[in-house]
């Protein structure tokens, strides 16, 4: 991977396969562990999905921006959308027992519990969520032996 | 690799053997639909086994539990059955491991139906 590489892509599911693939092997190719690369992976396709649906809603004219940024301590995602940006407010706790039944509103949740940081950025003209994994840990060695 | 659904009865209970990957789009909607008919056929004692699935994401998550409610709902029940690593532990860090009933053996769970 380069130091850093972006796509621009079309609001469909098929960027959502694109995203987590994306992830997949760029966190492999940077030495993380199996449940690492799972991880991130995971955390990419729901920031993806978040994108795709509740952001850009499939608009066609709407893009979304997923870049990938490798530093020496980090891998940073960045996911751009151009809707309406979220509410934070209204963004339910969806291990309160009242939601434990819900069948939606646990992206967010799995984001924040793979990735060491979750950055979220809602403005008028799009949300821009970013997400960090450290490199140091058990990983490192991989990572900088491979290099 | 997409979600792939098959059915068998075994002592009144039907088995959903899933394999594949319970994910928005087609994985859910394949898996919705099929309880749904279960249901509207009088298949109200449902085992989702869940030994092939290898990937499951927020969306799945969400199916797991409608397919859950609906079931309860319509006077059913419906079990997990053989979860993967992965399953097991997003059900756990969603709290959602002791809100579905989760089963290891197939006979056991054929067997724990009322």
């Amino acid at each position: 991977m380069e130091q850093q590489v972006s796509y621009t892509l079309d609001s469909t599911l098929d960027t959502v396969d694109h995203a987590e693939e994306s992830a997949t092997r760029i966190a492999t190719e940077l030495g993380f562990g199996e449940d690492e690369v799972m991880q991130i992976s995971m955390a990419v396709r729901e920031g993806a999905v978040n994108a795709v649906l509740h952001g850009n809603q499939y608009a066609p004219d709407k893009k979304v921006i997923l870049a990938f940024e490798r530093t020496p301590e980090d891998l940073v995602i960045t996911i751009r959308d151009q809707g309406k940006g979220i509410d934070l407010n209204g963004i339910p706790n969806p291990l309160a027992p009242e939601n434990l039944l819900k069948t939606s509103g646990r992206g967010i949740f799995l984001m924040r519990s793979f990735m060491d940081v979750v950055e979220i950025r809602p403005s008028q003209t799009g949300t821009e969520v970013k997400l960090i994994k450290h490199v140091h840990g058990s990983s490192v060695g991989n990572k900088e032996g491979s290099q | 690799m997409s979600m792939k659904l098959s059915t068998r009865q075994v002592d009144g209970v039907t088995i959903v053997d899933c394999s594949g990957r319970i994910t928005l789009g087609e994985g859910s909607v394949t898996l919705r639909d099929t309880v749904r008919d279960l249901l509207s056929k009088g298949n109200k004692k449902i085992v989702l086994n869940l030994a092939e699935v290898n990937y499951i994401d927020s969306s799945g998550i969400g199916e797991l539990v409608s397919a859950f409610t609906t079931t309860k709902n319509q006077g059913g029940e419906l079990k997990l059955l053989h979860l993967t690593k992965k399953v097991h532990d997003l059900l756990q860090i969603t709290k959602l491991y002791t809100v579905f009933d989760v089963k290891d053996d197939e006979t056991a769970a054929v067997k724990s139906f009322k």
